[in-house]
């Protein structure tokens, strides 16, 4: 969202005045208009094209409009309410919550630990660093793809992917169902996830490492700390907004994902999440007022990761005098 | 000279905008845009045969092919549904036959082709049943292609002959002790399936063999009676045949249960008969690799499901899309399109000559032209519209899941209610 509207801010702005012509205008006025020009056409176009659909889409999420011709009533929350007595939308939830959990503490855990390992001067650093953000750089539709052959859920004697692996080591009793079994199969899905976004989390962490004064832990040393003392009650004191954020991020990824549930699983219900739920009711059944619905949960679901965070983030430049 | 940049590509992308927001359609007849989601393989090809007829005939008229790659059509009807809504409909579209297109009829998007099928005579040229299934409140609203047949039992002789299974199964229990009898006697998965889909289209095969075609066809009617003890039987066997079913289904497509069948991995596969044009892709044999009949109990009935194509409201060269629905309608363009997609006429009236080469078709047109029952296939959109059959899905889902029974047959009565 906003590296497209700070373009198109930027874009209009400059174009329509020569810069002579708009110091003159900057020399007449007051100094607060040529900031307000500055973001006005950004303001106009979150506005409309953010607050503006998210109010669109929460009038028809409040209405009865469940075919694209008909015109809808208010109807207040009764879709809300629907949603949860049919099976698919608790299951949907059920299984994005299996997701999340698995995704963002299995993230959290290998990104720091990574982030320790760098830290503690691994030979090779920026090779590893590299090699474990690569994986950053891929698009979740091609790690599927990957992820869905090596998640093959074939039993031992039609073994393939990671399950031949197993097999091959005499590990048989590692072949599982991945993806596919009925209850706990999204804690595999997680696995891709964190395949690729733990590097990103390590690249998080080592920089707060890294932010942590030489001198401090040197003092915690002479007082007496051991090694993995001084991380534990200096270091990770002072990584708490690192860890927050690494959450936000990888809170909000998880609850909306899509591309990743698609190129492995495609639509069936075993790995059903909300946004594919949401897919499915909007362009097949082609029932808007409840693809709304959906919509405005995952809206809030993720508001609730973001909203703490955006407090923060305020509380702190304010505190920090910014 | 920053300034000058930033000018320069801002004209640059208005110059883009105007060119995208008002190009093409120009609606003086010197072009038609034609719809589909037909981009790779035999139905890429088919579709080329019957453009170059096209623009043979009519050499004054460009032809724009709007195709949208993906996912069995999901991703161009997501593509139509925004042309639609925006009133920028394309000249004709491509869509299954039958209560799929209902969603459009109501919205007022397609203009009805009585008069059409009357000119060009399809009343007669396709079959009373065929006609009957795809009418909606009195009206049809797109010209069947071609037909495909839904109900199909894939086997591999080889297997069956280790397993001991002297005889293609006739009917549901007969399938069930051939399952059994290549569970026990051979490593091979006796029935193959895919994704959740082809479940779907499992059940409608074992719902039809169960009940018989009126019975079948009097399910999806509104508000039918799916609570009864014939409806039980059927998921009863359905059940007993999942049971024989591989365990990573559901890491697999329709491809990969079929090519089990060819290779030999597997015993059986309920497929449509598009698998005859994968088989041919793959190499594989008919009568050595794999062997098709009726799927059990169906034998006499053809659970069809047909491409089509429609005239919408406010087309912008109407004359020429007509002329495209003419072409796509006669004798000479349906064998000029089917042999190459690996289907047969929907009209029952053309040329056998055109299919001898393959084994399948041929048979399969012998068949048709000779007035089989006709069963709506559900899955491929032509009993019900998409909000029912999406319910039937999420019900086949919930219970490959839970393995519930009761609740499937509950969740199925259900969907036929909220009609």
């Amino acid at each position: 969202m906003s590296p497209h509207t700070a373009q198109a801010g930027a874009g209009t702005e400059v174009r329509p005045r020569t810069p002579g012509r708009l110091h003159r205008i900057r020399v007449r006025s007051r100094t607060w208009l040529p900031g307000l020009l500055m973001v006005t056409p950004s303001i106009l176009l979150i506005g409309v094209f953010v607050y503006g659909m998210i109010g669109w889409n929460t009038s028809l999420a409040l209405s009865d409009q469940h075919a694209p011709v008909q015109d809808g009533s208010f109807v207040g929350l009764t879709n809300f309410a629907e949603l949860w007595q049919e099976s698919r939308w608790p299951a949907a939830v059920g299984n994005a919550v299996v997701f999340t959990v698995v995704f963002v503490g299995g993230a959290l855990v290998l990104g720091w630990f990574l982030g320790l390992m760098l830290d503690k001067g691994l030979r090779g650093e920026a090779a590893f660093r590299t090699l474990f953000l690569a994986p950053m750089a891929v698009s979740f539709i091609a790690t599927g793809v990957v992820w869905r052959w090596l998640m093959n859920p074939a039993p031992a004697e039609r073994a393939t992917g990671l399950n031949a692996l197993f097999v091959q080591f005499d590990l048989e009793f590692l072949v599982n169902d991945w993806w596919t079994a009925p209850n706990m199969g999204m804690a595999a899905m997680a696995l891709p996830a964190i395949w690729q976004l733990s590097g990103y989390i390590m690249a998080l962490f080592l920089a707060g490492f890294r932010g942590v004064s030489e001198e401090l832990r040197e003092a915690a040393r002479v007082d007496g700390c051991s090694e993995w003392g001084v991380y534990r009650h200096v270091v990770m004191p002072q990584l708490r907004p690192v860890t927050l954020s690494a959450v936000i991020i990888l809170g909000h990824m998880s609850l909306k994902v899509f591309d990743l549930i698609i190129a492995i699983a495609g639509q069936q219900i075993v790995a059903d999440v909300p946004a594919v739920y949401m897919w499915t009711t909007v362009f097949e059944v082609r029932d808007p007022a409840k693809g709304a619905t959906i919509a405005s949960y995952l809206l809030i679901a993720v508001a609730v990761f973001v909203i703490p965070y955006l407090v923060w983030t305020i509380r702190k430049e304010r505190s920090e005098g910014r | 000279m920053r300034a000058r940049c930033t000018q320069v590509s801002a004209a640059v992308m208005a110059a883009a905008l105007l060119a995208s927001g008002c190009g093409g359609d120009g609606g003086d007849g010197t072009e038609v845009e034609v719809f589909s989601w037909w981009t790779g393989g035999g139905e890429e090809a088919g579709l080329d045969a019957l453009i170059e007829r096209f623009e043979e005939d009519h050499p004054d008229v460009e032809f724009v092919n709007a195709a949208v790659a993906g996912g069995s059509g999901t991703n161009a009807q997501a593509v139509l549904e925004g042309r639609l809504q925006s009133q920028d409909p394309p000249d004709s579209f491509q869509g299954h036959a039958g209560a799929e297109l209902q969603d459009y009829i109501e919205a007022g998007y397609l203009q009805p082709l009585d008069d059409f099928f009357g000119e060009q005579g399809l009343q007669e040229a396709m079959p009373d049943q065929l006609t009957e299934q795809i009418t909606y409140e009195g009206s049809v609203y797109s010209v069947p292609v071609n037909v495909h047949r839904s109900n199909v039992l894939w086997s591999n002789p080889g297997v069956l002959e280790e397993a001991g299974v002297e005889e293609t199964p006739e009917t549901l229990d007969e399938l069930i002790e051939a399952l059994e009898a290549v569970e026990e006697e051979t490593d091979a998965i006796p029935m193959a399936v895919g994704a959740q889909w082809t479940v779907d289209h499992l059940l409608e095969s074992v719902l039809l063999g169960s009940l018989g075609t009126d019975a079948y066809n009097e399910l999806w009617e509104p508000g039918a009676d799916w609570d009864t003890p014939e409806v039980t039987e059927a998921l009863e066997s359905f059940e007993q045949i999942m049971e024989h079913t591989q365990e990573e289904s559901a890491a697999e497509d329709w491809q990969e249960a079929s090519r089990r069948v060819s290779e030999g991995e597997a015993a059986f596969n309920i497929m449509g008969d598009w698998a005859a044009g994968y088989f041919d892709e793959v190499g594989a044999t008919a009568g050595e690799d794999y062997e098709w009949a009726p799927s059990p109990g169906t034998d006499g009935t053809y659970m069809w499901l047909s491409d089509s194509f429609t005239l919408p409201e406010g087309a912008p060269n109407e004359d020429a899309a007509r002329s495209w629905l003419e072409l796509v309608s006669s004798a000479e363009g349906q064998d000029l399109f089917n042999p190459v997609k690996g289907s047969i006429p929907a009209r029952d009236d053309t040329d056998p000559a055109a299919y001898e080469d393959s084994a399948y078709l041929s048979e399969a047109l012998a068949e048709w032209q000779d007035g089989p029952e006709l069963a709506g296939s559900f899955w491929h959109g032509v009993t019900v519209g998409n909000r029912w059959k999406n319910d039937v899905d999420t019900a086949v889902g919930l219970y490959l899941g839970d393995g519930d029974l009761d609740t499937l047959q509950g969740a199925l009565h259900e969907a036929a209610q909220a009609e």
